[in-house]
């Protein structure tokens, strides 16, 4: 693999991790299997691209999408709590509206951003080429959004957020309003999503209606990938673990689509991810059996092969 | 004080299986009273005791707690004033969370939550001195997941975390019913020095008679969602479990002759 297809790789994979960051805080934190994803990405990327097209400043577009982002996560929630519709249901219906919405803050299936300004476009005076800017712009992006939610999570207020989803009745007694909890989380999940959306175009340069398909699944795969390979009981790891997760995501996919041997093209692309997240899933499972197959490799942690 | 009147509550009204679980139920507890309640399965006690958590909104009927009305407060409302342990060692406490996590919610409990840290080395200092009351070694573990202790470990932890904040009323639920007799013997030696030690006034749920007429000052018998039975100070002061039982059995058999006769009108 080239090192600009290397590095194309840790750009997405770094969007991909606040996905990871969103779904972890909706799926493992709240424990709300939340679909919305799927529509709050393309959502925030609406936002971003139509506002930048307007004319307004790329920062403030991003912002927009962030709070779009989180109103989508707080009606999927509140859905769920106060009208009492099933987390999953609630969830679908919000991503299903979201397709005609984000339909229509684009006005059309796609918008492109070719000479307008970015987030990136704003740390050009570096120098550095394209290419290397974009991935350490997102790396302080996502290393900001991971030490906040770090921060988040060890105050009482996110204490309260966890014991919603660990035991609810439990935090209920200690006075915690457990719907509120759900729809400020799942608020936060998708402002992230929205977020990564909004970076997404930016970084791409463009919109499209159909790119928050599988969302979801990218984002639950980069968790699953991170837990499997950073299994850890402290939450500042397991955080990292999912941005770990969708970086190697990206990188087994980039590596399986530019390996010519292995004969798989781009539409290959969500069958390689079942593929990757099916053995993700059962590699917990049988580490004790691949370590008796494999002496003197304790873990069965995939490694990863740079292409020389 | 708590003061529960006239409590009605139906499960599945107009159902086949509807449920008529408390019938009228009044209980006035005074500040600083320790008060058992016994019953048969299906008595209304565990009802009972979710009505006043909230847990369960009453059909009819009124709960105050210390002359404020709290009867349409959901649970999280009523947790400045109700602290409670549950009957299910892993129901009271937050398995994926760390003792130390655990003891820093319940510390904040019933009050506004922030954005401060949610434990730092006073509160550490304080939650360790509190667990090495119970001799169990915990206070050298508050980094361990509360998922890592045995059942009994948990309730006794349970119990302190109830006791960490000031309540109106502690809520007991059958809190040893899932414990080995030693354990539980344990558990309810806490509970007498935790109630007596802060005056609190608590109602405790339990199935074991002995156990009712061996804590608290006052004991309360309850039988189709009412109370039949209310006895303290010397009446109860003489009071052994056979004498119960044939209190028990008396009422009941009173409760059956009303019902034949209802049912011959």
């Amino acid at each position: 693999m080239s090192l600009i297809a290397s590095l194309g790789a840790i750009e997405i994979g770094l969007i991909f991790g606040l996905v990871a960051l969103g779904v972890f805080l909706s799926f493992r934190v709240i424990n709300f299997p939340d679909l919305t994803v799927d529509g709050s990405f393309p959502l925030g990327g609406a936002v971003a691209a139509a506002l930048i097209v307007a004319g307004l400043d790329p920062f403030a577009a991003t912002a927009a999408a962030i709070v779009a982002g989180a109103a989508a996560g707080a009606l999927t929630a509140w859905l769920n709590v106060r009208l009492r519709i099933m987390q999953l249901l609630a969830s679908i219906l919000v991503m299903i509206a979201l397709y005609s919405i984000n339909l229509r803050v684009m006005g059309k299936p796609n918008v492109a951003l070719i000479n307008d300004p970015t987030v990136f476009t704003l740390f050009e005076f570096a120098g550095l080429p394209d290419y290397v800017l974009k991935p350490l712009v997102l790396l302080v992006i996502v290393i900001a959004a991971k030490v906040l939610i770090d921060l988040f999570f060890a105050s009482e207020t996110g204490l309260a957020m966890r014991a919603t989803g660990s035991n609810p009745r439990m935090a209920r007694a200690q006075g915690i309003s457990t719907d509120k909890q759900t729809i400020v989380g799942l608020a936060l999940s998708n402002a992230l999503v929205a977020l990564a959306g909004a970076l997404f175009v930016q970084s791409q340069g463009g919109a499209d209606i159909s790119m928050g398909i599988g969302t979801i699944v990218i984002g639950l795969a980069a968790v699953i990938i991170g837990e499997t390979i950073l299994p850890a009981r402290s939450l500042i790891i397991t955080t990292a673990a999912c941005i770990v997760g969708a970086l190697l995501y990206r990188f087994f996919i980039a590596l399986a689509l530019n390996s010519d041997f292995i004969g798989l093209q781009a539409q290959d692309l969500n069958l390689v991810t079942a593929v990757l997240v099916a053995f993700a899933l059962l590699v917990p499972a049988y580490k004790r059996k691949l370590a008796k197959l494999l002496p003197g490799k304790s873990k069965a942690a995939p490694v990863i092969v740079k292409e020389a | 004080m708590l003061q529960a009147q006239a409590l009605e509550v139906t499960f599945n009204p107009g159902t086949p299986i509807e449920n008529h679980v408390l019938r009228g139920l009044d209980l006035t507890i005074p500040t600083g009273q320790f008060v058992t309640v016994i019953g048969s399965n299906g008595a209304g006690k565990s009802t009972f005791l979710n009505a006043i958590s909230g847990d369960l909104l009453v059909d009819k009927g009124s709960i105050k707690i210390d002359g404020q009305d709290v009867t349409n407060k959901t649970a999280w409302q009523r947790a400045d004033q109700v602290a409670r342990v549950f009957q299910d060692p892993m129901a009271g406490t937050c398995e994926a969370l760390t003792i130390e996590e655990n003891m820093a919610l319940a510390w904040k409990r019933g009050a506004r939550r922030g954005f401060h840290f949610s434990s730092n080395r006073t509160l550490r200092e304080l939650f360790r001195e509190k667990l090495s009351i119970l001799k169990l070694g915990l206070e050298n573990r508050l980094a361990d997941r509360i998922g890592l202790l045995s059942g009994g470990q948990r309730q006794a932890v349970s119990l302190l975390m109830a006791s960490l904040q000031p309540s109106r009323i502690l809520l007991l639920d059958e809190h040893t019913a899932a414990l080995d007799p030693k354990t539980a013997a344990f558990v309810l030696e806490l509970t007498a020095k935790i109630v007596e030690s802060s005056q609190l006034t608590a109602m405790m749920v339990t199935h074991s008679m002995r156990q009712a007429l061996d804590y608290g000052s006052r004991t309360v018998m309850l039988h189709a969602g009412r109370v039949i039975l209310d006895v303290a100070g010397s009446d109860r002061a003489g009071l052994d479990v056979p004498d119960l039982l044939h209190m028990f059995e008396k009422t009941r058999g009173e409760k059956l002759d009303d019902d034949k006769l209802l049912l011959a009108a």
